[in-house]
């Protein structure tokens, strides 16, 4: 038996956040009609020609940033060809030589094993996408709503190691395009997609092996099942004797196989070369700068100052950042003095319960909760001023009514009940209800405790301090126990 | 004759324009005027693919109207021909190809937008080689144009069909397109001027592309002063073309020309004689006694001759025919029979409706340049052949730009030889006509204006062109140098034979 090593490269497509297409004003929509966001240039009517969208670069570069990648002022789009039906011109614009962004590196952080990894980022080119077939029967149709709708590409080292690892950086990858607003990134709708490169050698060789492509896995499980699968595969090829060969496959996500699509011991060729119609791209140093410098912070900061600065788990900080909405959100709740930790645990598990509800495409501003009442809301826990059982029914007002949390606290007669006396008499009404479990507690059974408190808190509906019902239930049934 | 084909035949730009303007004539008269001579003489000319009747009519009345209010703009009601490869929104727009026999253009080129708006009158789309591709306009799907001069001999290409309306007298406007020398070469075999301009200085939004780096659009006329009108009118800057040029903010040389009218005097002005364009081998004797007797006359008038060198330049054809195919093999990439083009409904497998529908939707020349570009683009040939080529058009830049500090402008033939005979020269072996693109080639490798101006007839009477090349942005000067040239020697400007065809009508 040989140990091995996988060794895997990602090539991720996103689709640029734009109004219009990468070479037209044609509007980039995703869900409109067939063939009705289709103008002349992307449809590649002769005479018909390609001016860049400004807004594609900008994006692309903000990305660029963002991956630690040099930005290279001078870069230029080639065409790659090939003939089929939803590529109109006969080929695709792309960045081949010459592409917007060098090297650079994304940190993967693998929460289980606190270990933070650099992956290197080879470069990042942009280019134009293609339309689509949609093979029905004997029939094709092609809906080139999508041709001309700006990519980026992001191409990384082969550096990843593990399945788990690929699965790492994609998340991160993820949240940074999400986090810049760079790419919206859904992955349903294609905006973010993954060719996986994967080869596996035995350890301690340094020579990379022949490696197969796995194209359009959409989703970060796929992506881990599809490498689990090759890998795997690939070992038992070699196990067996046999040479692994070049191609490229799918990822058949029913029967969770990788099947082989195309060989690719012969190359294509695509004549690539510079585009005649689009000159040299020459980004002013200045523009670049100022990019810079509207960055908005990334991901990977942003988690360092929600650990460091406020105190959240690394659990807490990946639940809340998941969310471009849930994470404006929060920030603008603890802009005004909110308690971070509170704030981020009743986004996580309660708003974002009920924007779900909503529908799928719901986002957290949709609830209309604005963050000075969510504000007042965690000042009412974070006080003591309600319990966490009269939160729950509290947060189902507020949300239902609009009203303000301090207002609804008070018509609703909300507040904790402090009086000791009236706890007393919850203890003492549920002693008398329940002569059972008061003799099993007698008898020894600690566990009734619990019961017993929670009765009482049900007396209190909600509004009473479980520790001190605790104490005096203690005190009480220990007093019968062992009267004086 | 009626005083519309007086105009047609005989007049001047100026004379057209000033018949418009005092209202002697309608723009509606000289359109149908110049819609009857295209009707006539197509037989034997064939210099359309299109005739655009009704467009033009509704045009020129439109013209009349705004005449009628006093409105006056240099192209206003003036015919014009267009070439079949620019497009004009809801007409056919063929470029010479089968592959394109009823596309209907969807939108309006650039130019013909400007055009329009400054109201002149397209009456029809011109013959051309087949995608520009071709010298003599035997290429083109729609049988070739016949020159006026001598209706056996080709009247150059690919805009042939441009030079031709013009010669024949049947427009006194007409736009062409210059990728190699598309412009020039017909221009000069058909007797009038013809002016390719600086790259980047007329957009390209519109018009079908052959080689876009080197393609460009110019005016052709029967005389200067409507050539410098008809290069204003489509000069500027156009963000829809990412090539277009800043600088191609108006010069104005129409009205440049009208201020120069009384200039003789070429003082002040040095001509660069490239010394290899006069040992070129299969330089005709004739044109190079024309042209250096056109020189001396130049000098007469107070020109400075300076001897220039380029020594580069004999590397342009290999350089122009592999930049040239390689861009055009990926630019008719779009001709696949699925979007554009014939396809034969039969056909199941994907790759047969490719070669099926470029097989049959393609002319001989057009395959044969797709495959030289396909094969310069090729992995393992791109290194040696288009990188080299690149790279060597640099060097054709550098040593133009190197001369052009010794000179102002540059002077030449435009045609090693006059127009020669259908079904010889250009049929015969396609190495020996792309040879004779030798002088043209340089200007469009190197985005410079360029331009053919007629300067006498061989002893056949067949027209023969000089070329005026410029630095980039230099039209003006070109433009200057060519209206003393037409006001010195108006014996340049003689009239086809074919028009007498006109005077019985």
């Amino acid at each position: 038996m040989n140990l091995f090593e996988a060794v895997i490269g990602l090539e991720v497509h996103a689709q640029l956040q734009t109004d219009s297409k990468i070479f037209s004003s044609d509007p980039s929509r995703f869900g409109e009609e067939p063939n009705s966001v289709v103008g002349v240039v992307s449809a590649g009517v002769p005479g018909a020609l390609p001016s860049l969208n400004k807004k594609a670069v900008e994006l692309a570069v903000k990305l660029g940033i963002a991956l630690n990648c040099k930005i290279n002022l001078r870069n230029r789009f080639d065409r790659k060809h090939y003939f089929y039906p939803d590529l109109p011109k006969g080929y695709q614009i792309t960045q081949f030589a010459e592409p917007i962004c060098g090297e650079g590196f994304l940190e993967i952080s693998e929460a289980e094993k606190k270990v933070k990894k650099r992956i290197g980022i080879d470069h990042i080119h942009m280019e134009e996408d293609a339309g689509k077939s949609i093979h029905r029967g004997a029939l094709t149709l092609v809906n080139l709503n999508r041709a001309g709708v700006p990519l980026v590409e992001i191409v990384s080292k082969p550096e990843m190691r593990t399945p788990f690892e690929a699965v790492a950086y994609l998340k991160s990858l993820h949240e940074i395009l999400v986090f810049l607003e760079v790419s919206d990134a859904n992955m349903e709708e294609g905006n973010f997609r993954c060719d996986a490169n994967v080869s596996i050698r035995r350890l301690g060789e340094t020579e990379l092996g022949t490696r197969t492509e796995i194209k359009n896995i959409n989703s970060f499980r796929f992506v881990e099942k599809a490498l689990d699968f090759e890998i795997a595969r690939q070992i038992a090829v070699v196990d067996a004797g046999g040479r692994v060969s070049r191609e490229t496959r799918g990822w058949d996500a029913a029967a969770a196989k990788t099947f082989s699509m195309r060989s690719k011991e012969l190359a294509e060729d695509y004549r690539y070369f510079p585009d005649p119609d689009l000159p040299e791209l020459v980004l002013d140093s200045k523009w670049v700068e100022k990019i810079r410098e509207n960055s908005a912070e990334n991901p990977e900061a942003i988690r360092k100052r929600l650990a460091q600065k406020l105190g959240l788990s690394e659990s807490e900080c990946t639940t809340l950042m998941s969310r471009k909405d849930s994470f404006e959100f929060f920030e603008s709740a603890v802009a005004l003095g909110t308690d971070p930790v509170l704030a981020s645990r009743w986004i996580n598990e309660e708003l974002l319960r009920r924007v779900k509800e909503l529908g799928p495409e719901a986002t957290l501003f949709d609830l209309n909760l604005k963050p000075q009442n969510f504000s007042d809301f965690i000042g009412l826990i974070k006080s003591g001023k309600i319990t966490g059982k009269i939160a729950k029914t509290l947060i189902k007002e507020i949300l239902a009514s609009q009203k303000n949390a301090n207002d609804l606290v008070r018509e609703l007669g909300f507040e904790r009940i402090i009086d000791p006396k009236i706890h007393n008499q919850w203890v003492d009404e549920v002693v008398e209800k329940n002569p059972g479990p008061v003799a099993e507690f007698s008898a020894g059974k600690e566990k009734v405790l619990a019961f017993l408190v929670g009765a009482a808190m049900g007396l209190s509906r909600g509004k009473g301090d479980p520790a001190m019902i605790e104490t005096i239930l203690r005190d009480k049934l220990l007093a019968r126990k062992n009267p004086l | 004759m009626t005083f519309a084909g007086e105009l047609l035949t005989r007049g001047s730009f100026r004379e057209i324009r000033k018949a418009l303007d005092d209202r002697k004539i309608s723009a509606l008269q000289l359109c149908e005027e110049s819609l009857r001579r295209l009707q006539m003489g197509q037989a034997q000319i064939n210099g359309f693919i299109t005739l655009l009747e009704n467009e033009a009519r509704v045009q020129a009345r439109l013209a009349d109207e705004k005449i009628q209010t006093g409105e006056t703009h240099p192209l206003l009601g003036i015919p014009i021909a267009i070439k079949d490869n620019i497009l004009i929104k809801g007409t056919p727009t063929t470029a010479g190809s089968k592959m394109l026999e009823n596309f209907i253009a969807p939108f309006d080129s650039h130019v013909a937008q400007r055009l329009r708006q400054q109201g002149a009158v397209f009456v029809c789309k011109t013959n051309m080689d087949e995608f520009a591709m071709g010298s003599s306009n035997e290429n083109s799907f729609f049988g070739s144009v016949k020159n006026p001069w001598n209706l056996k001999c080709v009247p150059g290409g690919s805009s042939g069909g441009s030079a031709a309306v013009l010669a024949a007298r049947m427009v006194p406007l007409a736009l062409g397109s210059d990728t190699g020398g598309s412009i020039r070469q017909p221009a000069a075999f058909c007797g009038i001027p013809g002016l390719k301009p600086t790259y980047g200085r007329v957009s390209r939004w519109g018009l079908i592309s052959y080689a876009s780096s080197l393609d460009q659009i110019g005016p052709m006329a029967t005389d200067i002063e409507g050539l410098s009108a008809l290069l204003d009118a489509i000069s500027d800057f156009d963000p829809k073309d990412s090539t277009s040029s800043i600088s191609s903010s108006k010069q104005n040389l129409f009205e440049e020309f009208r201020k120069n009218e009384n200039e003789t005097s070429l003082e002040g002005l040095r001509i660069g004689i490239p010394i290899e364009f006069f040992n070129q081998s299969g330089l005709d004797p004739q044109v190079s006694a024309m042209v250096r007797h056109e020189i001396e006359f130049l000098e007469s008038r107070g020109a400075e001759r300076v001897e220039i060198s380029l020594p580069s330049l004999k590397y342009s054809v290999a350089v122009y025919y592999l930049i040239a195919t390689a861009e055009a093999s990926s630019n008719l990439s779009r001709y696949d029979g699925i979007h554009l083009g014939v396809r034969d409904g039969q056909l199941e497998k994907l790759e047969d409706i490719y070669s099926q529908s470029r097989s049959q939707g393609f002319g001989p020349e057009v395959k044969l340049r797709i495959l030289l570009g396909t094969f310069a683009l090729s992995k393992g040939s791109y290194e040696n052949y288009f990188k080299k080529a690149a790279q060597v058009r640099r060097i054709i830049s550098d040593d133009f730009s190197q001369a052009f500090e010794k000179c102002d402008l540059i002077l030449g033939p435009t045609s090693p030889f006059e127009a020669f005979e259908l079904g010889g020269r250009g049929q015969s072996n396609p190495i020996e006509m792309y040879l004779a693109d030798v002088f043209t080639l340089g200007p469009n490798l190197a985005g410079l204006p360029a331009m053919s101006v007629n300067i006498g007839y061989s002893d056949i009477n067949l027209p023969l062109g000089m070329q005026i090349i410029g630095p980039k942005f230099s039209e003006k000067k070109m433009i200057f140098l060519s209206q003393v040239l037409e006001k010195l020697k108006p014996q340049h400007s003689r009239v086809s034979p074919f028009c007498k065809i006109w005077e019985g009508s």
